[in-house]
């Protein structure tokens, strides 16, 4: 039965190369080896002799082969390499690497309190609380969409009370009103035109949403600001669309190129989709002003690009919720089609529990509905349902109103103390007489600041003053504090004076 | 009141006088989808006012109350975990500690592969996104690759790969005239299928039809994968929900680590520690040594990071918390239960009627959901599927 012996070659059984290895496998796996005996000698017409002399079943009709790695010689994925460290989630990656004393990570936005210690507001332990002593909740799937009061709520606070009213009656409003539960609401959302669904935090928001724009709509290219949070390109290729950008940053004045803005949007085709940071414009804490807005908006209006708001920050940029939601109102108010993507990893501190929004603000209910259904479709494959641990807390505190008035007052605790960081970094930069114009410090932003330090620079940092940040030189005001403002500073003089 | 109403008139006046090139909307050629074949079950069901209304679409267990059910032993961990923890990122790679103890399930408490660090993973969005993850990773890095998916299987698997770009094919797994295993037909797809194909694999339990192999037929299936040179990529959502035996549910995968092929895995724990909605899952890849499993991770953390950068945390807290304390990990063995799914062979039109008749919903595959049945609607049921069976 040579044939026989010559397929089991073929079919990768091998005699044994050493004897230790083979009694070692031998002996653990003989169940393994019995059954595949037992499968094999069915195939077989007549059972043969042993054909292999190191066989220690010298009844069985075929060899064993033992049972080790040797058989794959090839994983299929043999030719991948080692893919790099994420830029901005690698910071801490090397800062908890760092053994020193004095390191400070001002990489990923996350924020710190005085004390150096992260931070979960008091308004989402007392929603915790509440959801773990509600013994009839459960945990089972969500809607593919979510939440549903979480959506609710959700679109309430980004698209909130319109703008399109005088100042002096909209400050009147706004202090007759009742927290959420506002009667004067978008029209937006009162003519049902709006959907929204539960996403994972900013990035699931940003992905769903350009998934969707992948398949449905009619020019397949997103413009970028430049520059903007290093995540945004790859996302937005990985949905299908071409990724090109505008100029936003001038590092000369290290304010907006509002001028190239404007060209670059201006000669972008019809219908391209335009991606634009609602406030605290990350990396660079650099925002347009209202009129700004304005000019934007008619812009975009006229040539029909479509808005695609990423708002990661509201509430955390200036401490007002309102106010840091202007931009996206304004195009709401007009009465135009916009998405935007919500995350409330900052504002609530619900970080890694990936809690955020897609809204699609479209013109009619019905093409709402539509658009809905087919957001489902993009979700699905992707991972059935979001997570209801988050979208649980954030719809308690919403709705709420003692918790929503608690919560705006520890975010706008949070905005005042990075912005007092801001003026104490400005202040010691001044005090060491820094060459430069440390103004930008407290002109920009939000959580980051866009230093105008190079990668040479940053990498000296690093190395000398165990300092953490990405090397586009963008700092997180909120891993400062008053104690560790001194380090920074001494660190950015030394880099800018060895460094010029 | 008044002033309110004037300044909505006033606002609706004044975004009509805004030109009028973007008053049409972008998405007027969007069709409405398709509801969902599963998850629109539920919606119906939900809507149904009938007081006899039965679901036994969904698998998501119920006590016989047809209430859902949370484990007790989640319950404590919730308990031990509010307040205590913060809400930092995970890594894009997910919690070490969850990973670790679910790797445990799937490859053995003691498995050499772990201790040689040989298994690239990462937690993932439950079930779901652990098969999605995977497939970008097949589409990235095996451009050239298809995968053979079993008939019938969830749903959701033809859709996984599709979005993923991954061409699909079918094999042969369910035998209508038996309702069983169509062995010899499997065993001919695998054979015909091009050498070193990539197969899905249910581990146990298999969704929807509740047949699986015996573990002589994993066996055999086993040997034709390495005489072929496929990969076998195993789905586990039922593992201890199966039988009630974590150890046993795992053996098809046990039969394939140790005849020596390099597998991936996706676990869930939505079924059998009732997590459903916290999406907490697990990829593992199983590669050759520890470079090549750190090389495979950061690639598939790079495919997460575009998609939602790092996955949730409370979930993984409850299962690290669970299978870290023996206490806690004894009393989640003893509580996880049997589900199962039975392929009643009830034709399309016959489902449409137990639901139109009898307010009985289920998926138009004819899959019944075990855990939906309790002892006070089973008469019921029996009754209906009888009466519209007879019909046909």
């Amino acid at each position: 039965m040579r044939q026989q012996v010559t397929s089991l070659e073929a079919h990768g059984f091998e005699s044994p190369t050493t004897e230790s290895a083979f009694s070692s496998t031998i002996s653990s796996s003989s169940s393994a080896s019995d059954r595949r005996l037992k499968a094999l000698a069915r195939h077989f017409v007549d059972s043969s002799p042993v054909m292999d002399s190191h066989s220690q079943n010298p009844n069985d009709t075929v060899s064993p082969s033992p049972t080790s790695s040797a058989f794959h010689a090839d994983s299929v994925f043999a030719h991948l390499v080692r893919a790099p460290e994420d830029p901005i989630l690698g910071v801490t990656v090397a800062y908890n690497k760092d053994p020193s004393p004095i390191k400070l990570n001002l990489g990923v936005g996350a924020y710190r309190t005085e004390e150096g210690k992260p931070l979960v507001l008091n308004v989402v332990r007392q929603a915790e609380q509440q959801l773990v002593n509600d013994r009839s909740r459960v945990k089972e799937y969500l809607p593919i969409v979510g939440l549903a009061e979480y959506n609710k709520l959700s679109a309430k606070l980004i698209l909130g009370a319109d703008r399109c009213i005088s100042p002096l009656f909209y400050c009147l409003i706004t202090h007759c009103m009742e927290y959420q539960d506002v009667r004067f609401k978008s029209p937006a959302i009162q003519e049902n035109r709006v959907t929204t669904v539960q996403c994972l935090s900013g990035t699931g928001s940003l992905r769903v949403g350009g998934e969707f724009l992948a398949r449905h709509y009619h020019q397949l290219t997103i413009y970028i600001p430049l520059p903007t949070w290093g995540n945004h390109p790859k996302i937005f290729t990985l949905a299908g669309l071409s990724v090109k950008t505008y100029r936003y940053y001038d590092p000369a004045t290290r304010g907006l190129d509002f001028q190239g803005l404007l060209e670059d949007l201006s000669s972008a085709p019809s219908g391209a989709i335009v991606l634009l940071h609602a406030c605290a414009h990350n990396p660079t804490g650099v925002d347009p002003t209202i009129q700004q807005w304005e000019q934007i908006r008619q812009l975009m209006r006229s040539k029909a690009l479509l808005p695609f708001f990423d708002s990661a920050y509201q509430g955390f940029a200036s401490g007002s919720l309102d106010a840091d939601a202007q931009p996206v109102r304004m195009f709401v108010a007009d009465g135009g089609e916009c998405l935007v993507a919500q995350s409330y990893a900052k504002n609530m501190g619900l970080y890694g529990e990936r809690v955020g929004a897609l809204s699609i603000v479209c013109k009619s209910a019905d093409v709402a509905s539509r658009v809905e259904s087919q957001l489902k479709l993009v979700i699905r494959p992707m991972y059935s349902s979001p997570p209801i641990h988050g979208a649980s807390i954030v719809a308690t505190i919403l709705k709420d109103r003692n918790l929503y008035t608690e919560w705006t007052i520890e975010l706008k605790a949070m905005a005042d103390r990075i912005i007092s960081m801001r003026q104490q970094l400005f202040d010691a930069l001044r005090a060491r007489g820094t060459p430069g114009d440390w103004s930008h410090i407290i002109k920009q932003i939000g959580m980051f600041t866009f230093t105008g330090l190079n990668s040479e620079q940053v990498a000296f940092m690093t190395r000398e003053y165990h300092i953490y940040m990405t090397s586009d030189g963008r700092i997180s005001m909120a891993g400062l504090s008053s104690r560790t403002v001194p380090h920074l500073a001494d660190a950015i003089h030394a880099a800018v004076t060895s460094f010029a | 009141m008044a002033f309110r109403a004037v300044i909505s008139r006033r606002v609706t006046n004044r975004s009509s006088d805004i030109g009028a090139r973007w008053m049409s909307t972008w998405w007027g050629n969007v069709e409405p989808a398709a509801k969902d074949p599963i998850l629109g079950v539920t919606e119906a069901f939900l809507a149904d006012p009938s007081p006899s209304k039965v679901n036994v679409g969904v698998g998501a267990y119920r006590d016989d109350n047809g209430k859902p059910v949370v484990l007790e032993c989640v319950r404590e961990a919730e308990r031990r975990i509010a307040g205590h923890s913060n809400m930092e990122y995970l890594p894009m790679g997910g919690s070490v500690k969850m990973v670790e103890e679910t790797l445990k399930l799937a490859y053995g408490e003691n498995s050499e592969f772990i201790k040689d660090k040989r298994i690239a993973a990462v937690q993932s969005l439950s079930g779901t996104g652990a098969c999605r993850l995977f497939a970008d990773f097949q589409k990235r890095f095996r451009p050239d690759s298809q995968i053979y998916i079993p008939v019938p299987t969830w749903a959701n698997h033809h859709n996984i790969w599709r979005d993923a770009q991954v061409p699909q094919r079918t094999f042969h797994y369910y035998h209508p005239e038996t309702r069983g295993l169509d062995f010899a037909s499997l065993m001919d797809d695998i054979k015909n299928a091009p050498n070193g194909s990539f197969f899905l694999l249910h581990a146990c339990a298999h969704n929807p039809t509740g047949v699986d192999p015996t573990e002589e037929q994993w066996g055999e299936m086993s040997y034709q994968f390495k005489a072929k040179g496929h990969f076998a990529f195993f789905d586990m959502a039922y593992q201890g929900f199966a039988s009630g035996d974590p150890e046993r549910d795992a053996k098809s995968i046990r039969i394939f680590l140790e005849d020596g092929h390099l597998i991936g895995i996706a676990q869930s724990y939505a079924k059998n520690m009732g997590l459903y909605g916290q999406r907490v899952g697990c990829l593992s890849v199983l590669c050759e040594d520890e470079k090549q499993a750190v090389s495979v991770k950061s690639q598939l953390q790079q495919l997460a990071r575009p998609m939602y950068s790092n996955p949730p945390l409370h979930g993984a807290l409850i299962v690290s918390t669970i299978l870290g304390d023996p206490e806690l990990k004894n009393l989640w063995l003893k509580e996880v239960k049997i589900g199962m799914f039975c392929y009643s062979g009830l034709t399309p039109e016959q489902v449409d009627r137990l639901t139109s008749e009898f307010h009985i919903y289920l998926t138009r595959n004819g899959r019944i959901s075990m855990a939906g049945v309790t002892t006070g609607n089973v008469g019921y049921l029996a009754n209906a599927i009888n009466k519209v069976s007879k019909s046909a």
